[in-house]
């Protein structure tokens, strides 16, 4: 244990849900224009997470309009709204940069089917 | 000139990070006090006005008896640290009365001391910024080296105070004007904007800023 880990807790969320590379999720971030706050989703495909502990970040990325956007938001961030875990991925990496170089059909990830125990 | 100047010992517990208004501080945890008043100087008796405090757990075998004196001449357990602040309030702090966190305000301006960490023997670059020596165009095993040090035949030695290489860090160091994020006065904490010299487990001298006065134009109250 180290000395800040009180500390750190603090600010940490608890209410993250459990997702990993692959999956495709629904980020509600709060956006602020002005004086009012109004809620965005970001949908895509998490194509990595970050660190660890408080400073732990992970980035979403999205096809828009035929160009890729990818957005790092930190997993702690007060500023989002709550995450929604849409579809498991099937795959074999942490970090999904090969995902850049896909294109249409390729860059489809193949949805996790759960085993069947016994 | 009135400079009233609030302090406490503390020791760096380390950096993390914040959130304030949905934006990242980063900041460090300084365990700072509590401390006690030692002694109190005044302009009739010592010339200056001036408060002394004391900090961090010590072993009374260990400490020496004359010191040991002093501190029992303030009826207070001997400490390991003691720092002394020129105040021109020292008249209002009394013998053996413990300053804490809660004499800091969140949002105050400080000025933080303490030692910074030893780099061992460094060469110019890295102790004085210097850009060293070209990586090709025929240089050879001289690429960290200095250059010149200094003209021919006339002067015919080296000026002193040249910046050359030698041993860089852990050498008393402040930094001025940070603020504090947050007081903590249950874990006596204090939450610094930003970063101060020394390891973890470092000795930390905090005081209200010397020149956050200054630049407002204004003397303080």
């Amino acid at each position: 244990m180290n000395t800040l880990d009180a500390l750190d807790a603090q600010s940490q969320r608890t209410d993250v849900p459990d997702f990993r590379a692959g999956d495709t999720v629904k980020v509600h971030a709060r956006v602020i224009e002005g004086s009012r706050s109004r809620v965005q989703v970001f949908e895509g495909v998490v194509i990595r997470r970050h660190g660890a502990g408080l400073r732990e970040t992970f980035t979403v990325r999205k096809i828009s309009f035929g160009v890729g956007v990818e957005r790092t938001y930190p997993i702690n961030s007060p500023g989002i709204d709550r995450i929604e875990v849409v579809v498991r991925g099937d795959v074999r990496r942490a970090k999904l940069y090969y995902l850049r170089e896909l294109r249409g059909k390729k860059a489809k990830i193949k949805e996790k089917r759960e085993k069947r125990v016994g | 000139m009135d400079r009233q100047v609030k302090g406490i010992l503390g020791a760096k517990l380390g950096m993390t990070q914040v959130w304030d208004n949905n934006k990242v501080v980063p900041v460090t945890v300084v365990q700072a006090g509590p401390c006690v008043v030692t002694q109190v100087r005044t302009a009739e008796k010592d010339g200056y006005s001036a408060v002394q405090l004391a900090y961090g757990a010590i072993d009374p075998r260990k400490v020496k008896k004359p010191i040991t004196g002093h501190y029992a001449k303030a009826d207070v357990a001997p400490r390991r640290h003691i720092v002394e602040l020129r105040t021109t309030d020292a008249a209002d702090y009394e013998l053996g009365q413990e300053v804490s966190v809660e004499a800091f305000a969140v949002g105050t301006p400080i000025d933080v001391t303490g030692r910074t960490k030893g780099k061992g023997f460094a060469g110019v670059m890295k102790r004085h910024g210097f850009h060293g020596l070209r990586a090709s165009h025929g240089v050879e095993r001289k690429h960290r080296s200095p250059g010149s040090i200094g003209a021919c035949a006339t002067p015919g030695r080296v000026f002193k105070g040249v910046r050359m290489a030698g041993r860089m860090g852990g050498a008393r160091y402040t930094v001025q004007n940070l603020t504090i994020q947050a007081v903590d006065p249950e874990n006596n904490l204090l939450l610094v904007r930003g970063a101060i010299p020394g390891p973890k487990g470092a000795l930390v001298l905090v005081r209200s800023a010397a020149k956050a006065e200054a630049k407002k134009g204004g003397v303080a109250k």
